[in-house]
């Protein structure tokens, strides 16, 4: 006569041993207890678990357990809802050569009645796990990646060239929060390449009108506006609240009082600038790679160093530089891959070349290095003097 | 010879060229070539007293020539010397 799922529970009872909550809790809480394997289905372990448990539903267990337990002597102890999945369960593992698994006694709902600590996974809605899915499908971004965009902040200067395609994909990736510093308002002028902006948003501040096209695309997204020029009076409140900041600046002094702040407020750098038919690229982290000013220890006089309003720029090269800003950005929020630190990409469109060089940090660096006197100055009279009198503004011999 | 790369904004200097071939054994004989051949780009980048302004960096082939020997940095046949003035462009 074939067993039934009491014999088999009563079988199973007689190899595997159980394991009452509150003999095991304390183990848990310190931090040492066994691996504890939860074998329920996603549904229930999304209500809770038990704290530092690893989720193998019951179906994925032969195939997945190897790449969590490690060597077959591994301590797991099996917890499902109430001690009978997880009896079964430890059997399978017996059988699959582990030696030292138990089973949770009344499982999850005894673990909880006990009022021992419970962990409530932190999951994506079913509306988001929609919208990212194809996010979540990454490895090296998955829900709790997505999670971690969402909880993510970052501030881009400028909602122009540069900012408006970094911040259109952030928006469209989740990044929870998204702050636009820009002064100015849409132009006619800037809608070839400006594409967050619209025709009839006209003359709307630029920060507002990206909030808009924002709200449109990912009404999930919050867009803090900030209708004014980056200063040394307000860049250090601006930056601390923000995890990465994208650089869309225009001008040089902007874009050193920029470097010097993300230094201050440690708050890593994504830099792009742009030129025609050309771009370049960076990512400054603070006090790990090189600098801003590591690269350009002064920036050229106007003449060498035209805006692209006096000298032109292709409109999709802003797109193209504006997305390797949000690519980096999105790398840095994440802790995945290699970013740019360390090194300088060049983009050349009329030739279709991408070049990298190499960008160390300068020890001698006056905002980094170690006998750096870093405070925020008067960049625009530094930027104008340089070859001058620039050693005396900004101290750059300090 | 040595190519060198042309900057955007110093490429009106040279003919609207983005390479040029200079001749010398140095970084700093072959950008004196450079401006020789076309002395607009030496007014950009060269002091009056004919050092390399502070804001020209200079990369052979992948590294910059600071940390290299700079002017001295031997360079033959095969390298590429990158002459990078930083850009401020980004947003209008
Ligand atoms: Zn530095």
């Amino acid at each position: 006569m074939s067993p039934t799922y009491q014999d088999l529970i009563a079988r199973a009872r007689e190899v595997i041993p159980e394991v009452e909550p509150s003999d095991v809790a304390p183990r848990v809480e310190a931090g040492d207890g066994p691996l504890i394997v939860d074998v329920r289905e996603t549904g229930e372990w999304d209500q809770g678990h038990l704290p530092g448990a690893v989720h193998i539903p019951r179906g994925f267990l032969e195939s997945r357990i190897g790449g969590v337990a490690g060597d077959t002597g591994r301590e797991m102890l099996v917890s499902c809802a109430g001690g009978q999945r997880s009896l079964l369960a430890a059997v399978t593992l017996r059988d699959m050569g582990y030696t030292n698994v138990s089973s949770l006694a009344g499982g999850f709902a005894r673990w909880k009645q006990n009022d021992h600590p419970v962990e409530v996974p932190r999951i994506l809605t079913p509306a988001q796990r929609s919208r990212y899915s194809r996010h979540v499908l990454i490895p090296e971004v998955g829900e709790e990646g997505q999670l971690k965009l969402l909880d993510s902040k970052a501030l881009l200067i400028g909602a122009g060239g540069l900012g408006s395609p970094a911040a259109y994909y952030l928006a469209a990736a989740g990044v929870g929060t998204i702050g636009l510093v820009d002064d100015d308002v849409v132009d006619e002028s800037n809608l070839q390449r400006q594409i967050i902006h619209t025709t009839d948003r006209v003359g709307m501040n630029k920060g507002e009108s990206g909030r808009e096209a924002i709200r449109a695309l990912n009404p999930e997204v919050q867009v803090n506006v900030h209708p004014f020029r980056v200063t040394r009076d307000n860049v250090l409140d601006l930056l601390s609240g923000y995890d990465v900041v994208v650089d869309g600046a225009d001008n040089f002094p902007t874009r050193y009082l920029l470097a010097d702040a993300a230094l201050m407020t440690k708050t890593p750098l994504v830099h792009a600038s742009i030129l025609r038919f050309e771009g370049h690229a960076s990512v400054f982290v603070p006090y790990d790679g090189p600098c801003y000013r590591c690269l350009f220890p002064e920036p050229p006089p106007p003449d060498l160093a035209p805006s692209c309003g006096e000298a032109g720029v292709l409109g999709v090269l802003c797109g193209v530089m504006g997305n390797i800003q949000a690519t980096e950005a999105i790398k840095v929020l994440l802790g995945i891959g290699d970013t740019l630190s360390g090194r300088l990409l060049i983009y050349d469109a009329l030739g279709m070349t991408f070049t990298e060089l190499k960008v160390r940090r300068d020890p001698d660096c006056p905002s980094c290095g170690p006998a750096a006197d870093l405070r925020l100055r008067d960049y625009e009279a530094w930027c104008a003097g340089v070859g001058t009198h620039a050693s005396e503004v900004a101290g750059a011999t300090a | 010879m040595t190519i060198v790369k042309i900057p955007p904004v110093l490429r009106q200097a040279v003919g609207g060229e983005r390479t040029v071939q200079a001749a010398g054994t140095t970084v700093g004989e072959v950008l004196g070539n450079l401006c020789d051949q076309h002395p607009a780009v030496g007014a950009q980048i060269l002091t009056p007293e004919g050092d390399l302004h502070k804001y020209v960096n200079v990369y052979v082939n992948d590294e910059d020539a600071r940390l290299l020997q700079w002017t001295d940095t031997p360079v033959g046949t095969g390298d590429t010397v990158l002459i990078l003035p930083a850009m401020a462009g980004g947003s209008r």
